[in-house]
C-alpha cells in the first residue's frame, strides 16, 4: 500500500471560457446542474484514497474558496490531513502572484515537505472525468518511473482542437520519447490529461532547481525539457474526459451528460462525484411542463417547454417560454413566451417576456451573471 | 453564558396508523415530500428558530432516525457548545424501563435539560409538518408571562375530537383544557407544542412521576393538571400550514399538497429552508419521450416514461412507457417498462417489475387491519420486489421486503393484504 498525497492545479488567468471565467476560475466554472468543474478532479482523489488534498488558486478565487470551504462535503475536514486551500502570498519563497504552475507549487514547498506521503498525484481542477488514480499508481511503481503521465487517444474529440493539449509521443513501453505542449499540427491524438504521479521529493528537487533557473511551468519548464534525463510514462486511461478549454467544449461536456452512458460512467461507475450542498427542495414540474432530454437540478419550478438543456438548481422557467439546446446557471429566470436557443446563461440572469435569444452549437451565446435581457 | 431556550423532540412513537411504512422505523423518520424525513421539519425551525440546543428523543425502532440525525450536520446542529443529543432509553442502577409517555420521556431526560440549564424548554413531536417560528411564540410567552404556552390552531370543529380541545380567552389565556373529548366545546386545538419555564416543567413532571394515575402524558395528565392548579396557561395561535400525518390517508394528501400549482405549504421558502442530509447524486434526467407534469422529482432519478400528479425521491427510476400516476415514490425504487401505477405509495428501493398495474378496480375493505388501510390508496413496503405482469387493486397492502416468490396469483384484488410471515406484527 503506497501513500499518495493530492495536488489541485487551479490555473491562472484566462478568457477560454469568456464571461464564464470572467469573474471566477475555471476550476470554479459551474458544471452540469449541480457541479463545479473541480468536484470531479477532488472527488477522483477522494475516490481514489487521497485524504490530504492542496489547491494553490491564482486567477479571482473567490468563488472557488466559497465552494470548497472547510471540506466538509468532500469528507475533507479531518483533524489530520484533509484540505489546504494555498492563495498566493508574499513570503520568503513567494513573491505575490505565482508565475505559472510549478511556482504555485514552488512557493508552497513548506505545504510539501510537511506532508509525509510518498507520492504526490498532480491534477487539474478543469477537466470533467471519473477516475480511481490507484491503476495509475501501481502502473508507475511498476515501471519505476519518475513521472507518470495520464494520456488518453482523443479519438472522440474534435481534431481542431487537439492543439489546445498536450501530444505525447511513446515507445513501445509507453515511456515517453517526446512531448509538444499545445502543438500547431499535433502529430497523433495521444494527449495528456495533466495528470502526473510523481515522488513528492523528486517532485521537492525539480521545483527548487526549476525555480534556481528562473522557470515557472510544470510541463513547460520541467517535463518537456527533462523527457531524455527522466523516466517518463504514460499511463493510458480509456474512459470519458473532457478538458475545458473553451466554450465549445464547455457546452459539448455539458450536452454530453444527457447520454446515459456517459451520465452513467461520470456520477456511478467508478465513484460518486460530491459537491457543495445547496438544500433546495425537489424541482417542481406544474401542468404546462413539457421537459424532453433534458438534465434538471433541486429547486427548479417549470411551467414551460424544455428540451436538450440542462438546468442548473433554482431556475424558473415560466409558461409558454421555450428552451432549446441551452445551459441555465443557478437561479436564472426565463419569463412568459420568451425563446432560448443554444444559449448559455450564466448565474441570476433574468430574460425578460417574450424575448429570443439564439446561439448557434458551436457558438452558443453566453450571457454574463446578473444580466437582465 | 446561560442558554434561553432549548428544544426536546418526541420521537419515539410509532404512527401504528402509517401501518407498514412505519413497522421498520420511527414515524418521525418515514420519508416526506420528494426528499425529507417528517423529523427535518421539527429540526429545521429549531435551527431557523434560533435554537441551536436539541435533544431528540427516541424509542422506538430509532436505528434509521439516529442515522438520519448522525451528529446533525445537515442542519447546522453540529456544535461545540449544544447542538443536537439522541436521548434513547437507558437502563439505571436498580431497574431500567422504557418512557411509559410523552412526560415520563421528558421527566426520564431531566438530567439533560438540567445540565443545559435553560430559562425555557420547548417541547415539541417529531412526526408534524409545519414551519414555525418559535422565537415568536417564545416571544408571547414572555410577554405574557406564562407559565406553559400551548401552541394552537384552529381545525374544523368536526375534525376538533381528534385532538387535545384548548377554550382561551381572545387574548389567549387560557381556561380550559380537554383532551381527545367526545363533543369539543371549541375549534382551537393543541398542537402538542409546549414552552415551559424550567422551573414549573421540573416540578410538574416530578409531580407526574409520582401520580400513579397518571397516564404520564402531556396532554393528558400534565397540562389538565397545570390548569387545575392555577397555573398560568396561555395558547399561541399559529395559522400556517400544520398537519399531522398520522395515518396513510392524511400522509398521502399532504404529500399531493406539494404538487399544486402554488402550494399552501411552501418548500421554496430561501428564508425558511428544510434541512436534510443531501443524497450524493446528480440532477435528475428526463428522457426524450419523458412526461412530467403536476409533480415534484429530487436529485438522481431518471424518467423515461410518464409521471402526472406524483412526488418522486431520490433515485427513482421510470423506465420507458411505464406511467405514475397520483403516487408517492420513496428513494430508489424501479419502475420498469409498461407498468402503470395509480394512487400508489411505494417505499425504499422497491422494484416494481414490467407489466405491474396497481390501483386498478374498485375500493374494498381491506382484509387485514380495515382501521389503517381504509381509503383507495395501495401502499407498498420498502425493498419488495413486485414480480412482472402482475395486476393489483385498491387498498390492498404489500408488505416490506416480499419477494416474487410470495405472490399467491398474479390478480391481487382490492383490499388484499400480502404480509410477511409474522403478518399480525403490524
Amino acid at each position: 500500500m503506497y501513500s499518495m498525497m493530492g495536488i489541485i492545479l487551479t490555473g491562472g488567468k484566462n478568457n477560454r471560457l469568456k464571461e464564464l471565467s470572467a469573474g471566477r476560475s475555471i476550476s470554479a466554472v459551474p458544471f452540469g446542474g449541480k457541479y463545479r468543474a473541480i468536484d470531479f478532479a477532488l472527488s477522483n482523489m477522494i475516490n481514489s484514497g487521497i485524504r490530504n488534498v492542496g489547491i494553490p488558486t491564482q486567477y479571482n478565487f473567490h468563488s472557488l474558496i466559497d465552494h470548497l470551504g472547510s471540506g466538509k462535503e468532500w469528507d475533507l475536514d479531518r483533524k489530520n490531513d484533509g484540505l489546504f486551500i494555498l492563495p498566493p502570498c508574499l513570503s520568503e519563497y513567494g513573491t505575490g502572484w505565482y508565475r505559472g504552475n510549478a511556482d504555485a507549487m514552488y512557493s508552497n514547498l513548506t505545504f510539501l515537505n510537511r506532508s509525509n506521503e510518498e507520492f504526490v498525484l498532480i491534477n487539474q481542477g478543469y477537466a470533467i472525468y471519473n477516475m480511481n488514480y490507484t491503476d495509475m499508481l501501481k502502473h508507475h511503481v511498476d515501471k519505476d518511473a519518475d513521472i507518470t503521465i495520464a494520456c488518453r487517444h482523443m479519438t472522440d474529440f474534435p481534431k481542431e482542437y487537439l492543439c489546445a493539449l498536450g501530444i505525447v509521443e511513446t515507445d513501445t513501453d509507453m515511456r515517453i520519447t517526446d512531448m509538444q505542449e499545445k502543438p500547431l499540427n499535433p502529430k497523433s491524438d495521444f494527449a495528456s490529461m495533466g495528470v502526473y504521479i510523481i515522488k513528492r521529493k523528486l517532485l521537492i528537487s525539480l521545483l527548487e532547481e526549476s525555480a534556481a533557473h528562473g522557470y515557472y511551468e510544470f510541463v513547460r519548464d520541467i517535463i518537456i525539457k527533462k523527457v531524455n534525463e527522466l523516466r517518463l510514462y504514460a499511463y493510458e486511461f480509456k474512459g470519458y474526459w473532457r478538458p475545458l478549454c473553451n466554450i465549445q467544449l464547455y457546452y459539448m461536456a455539458n450536452m454530453e451528460l444527457l447520454n446515459p452512458e456517459i451520465r452513467y460512467e461520470l456520477f456511478e461507475k467508478n465513484g460518486k462525484i460530491f459537491t457543495k450542498v445547496k438544500d433546495e427542495p425537489p424541482a417542481k414540474y406544474n401542468d404546462e411542463a413539457v421537459v424532453k432530454n433534458s438534465i434538471v437540478a433541486d429547486g427548479c419550478i417549470i411551467e414551460g417547454h424544455v428540451e436538450n438543456s440542462i438546468l442548473f438548481r433554482g431556475v424558473k422557467i415560466k409558461r409558454g417560454a421555450v428552451i432549446k439546446d441551452s445551459i441555465i446557471m443557478q437561479d436564472s429566470v426565463v419569463c412568459e413566451n420568451a425563446l432560448l436557443d443554444c444559449c448559455i446563461l450564466d448565474k441570476s440572469v433574468i430574460i425578460t417576456a417574450g424575448k429570443q435569444l439564439k446561439g448557434d452549437k458551436n457558438w452558443p451565446l453566453i450571457v454574463g451573471k446578473n444580466v437582465v435581457v | 453564558m446561560r442558554k434561553e431556550i432549548i428544544a426536546l423532540i418526541l420521537a419515539g412513537g410509532q404512527g401504528s396508523r402509517l401501518g407498514i411504512l412505519t413497522k421498520l422505523t420511527a414515524k418521525p423518520a418515514v420519508m416526506y415530500g420528494g426528499k425529507y424525513r417528517i423529523i427535518d421539519f421539527s429540526l429545521s425551525n429549531c435551527i431557523n428558530s434560533g435554537i441551536d440546543t436539541v435533544g431528540v428523543l427516541t424509542q422506538y425502532r430509532p436505528l434509521q432516525l439516529t442515522h438520519h440525525i448522525g451528529i446533525g450536520k445537515p442542519w447546522d446542529l453540529d456544535r461545540l457548545n449544544g447542538g443536537v443529543t439522541i436521548l434513547s432509553p437507558f437502563t439505571k442502577q436498580l431497574k431500567g424501563e422504557w418512557y411509559s409517555g410523552t412526560a415520563d420521556a421528558v421527566y426520564q431526560n431531566m438530567h439533560y435539560i438540567e445540565e443545559q440549564n435553560p430559562k425555557y424548554v420547548i417541547i415539541l413531536s417529531g412526526d408534524h409538518v409545519y414551519k414555525m417560528n418559535y422565537s415568536m411564540m417564545l416571544d408571547f410567552h414572555k410577554k405574557n408571562n406564562a407559565d406553559v404556552t400551548i401552541s394552537a390552531i384552529q381545525v374544523p370543529i368536526e375534525e376538533a375530537h381528534r385532538y387535545g380541545v384548548i377554550l382561551a380567552t381572545d387574548e389567549g389565556k387560557i381556561y380550559g383544557f380537554e383532551e381527545k373529548p367526545k363533543e369539543p366545546k371549541s375549534n382551537l386545538v393543541s398542537m402538542g407544542v409546549y414552552i415551559f419555564n424550567l422551573n414549573v416543567l421540573k416540578e410538574s413532571l416530578i409531580e407526574d412521576h409520582h401520580d400513579n394515575n397518571s397516564g404520564h402524558d402531556f396532554g393528558k395528565n400534565v397540562i389538565p393538571k397545570l390548569l387545575k392548579t392555577g397555573k398560568r396557561l396561555w395558547a399561541y395561535t399559529f395559522s400556517g400550514y400544520w398537519r399531522d400525518v398520522g395515518t396513510i390517508q392524511s400522509y398521502y394528501e399532504s404529500n399531493m399538497d406539494l404538487v399544486t400549482r402554488v402550494p399552501e405549504f411552501n418548500l421554496f421558502d430561501p428564508n425558511w429552508r428544510i434541512y436534510t442530509p443531501n443524497p450524493v447524486k446528480p440532477a435528475h434526467y428526463i428522457g426524450p419521450k419523458g412526461y412530467v407534469i403536476r409533480s415534484i422529482v429530487a436529485e438522481g432519478c431518471m424518467i423515461y416514461g410518464t409521471v402526472i400528479n406524483s412526488v418522486i425521491f431520490p433515485g427513482v427510476t421510470i423506465e420507458e412507457n411505464a406511467c405514475v400516476e397520483n403516487c408517492i415514490i420513496m428513494s430508489n425504487s424501479t419502475v420498469k417498462q409498461g407498468s402503470y401505477l395509480n394512487c400508489t405509495i411505494i417505499g425504499e428501493k422497491t422494484v416494481i417489475g414490467t407489466g405491474v398495474k396497481t390501483g386498478i378496480g374498485e375500493y374494498a375493505e381491506n382484509i387485514f387491519n380495515s382501521k389503517i388501510y381504509n381509503s383507495k390508496i395501495t401502499v407498498i413496503g420498502s425493498d419488495a420486489v413486485i414480480p412482472d405482469n402482475v395486476t393489483i387493486g385498491c387498498n390492498v397492502v404489500i408488505d416490506n421486503q416480499i419477494m416474487p416468490g410470495d405472490f399467491p396469483f398474479t390478480y391481487i384484488p382490492s383490499g388484499y393484504a400480502l404480509l410477511k410471515g409474522d403478518g399480525g406484527h403490524v
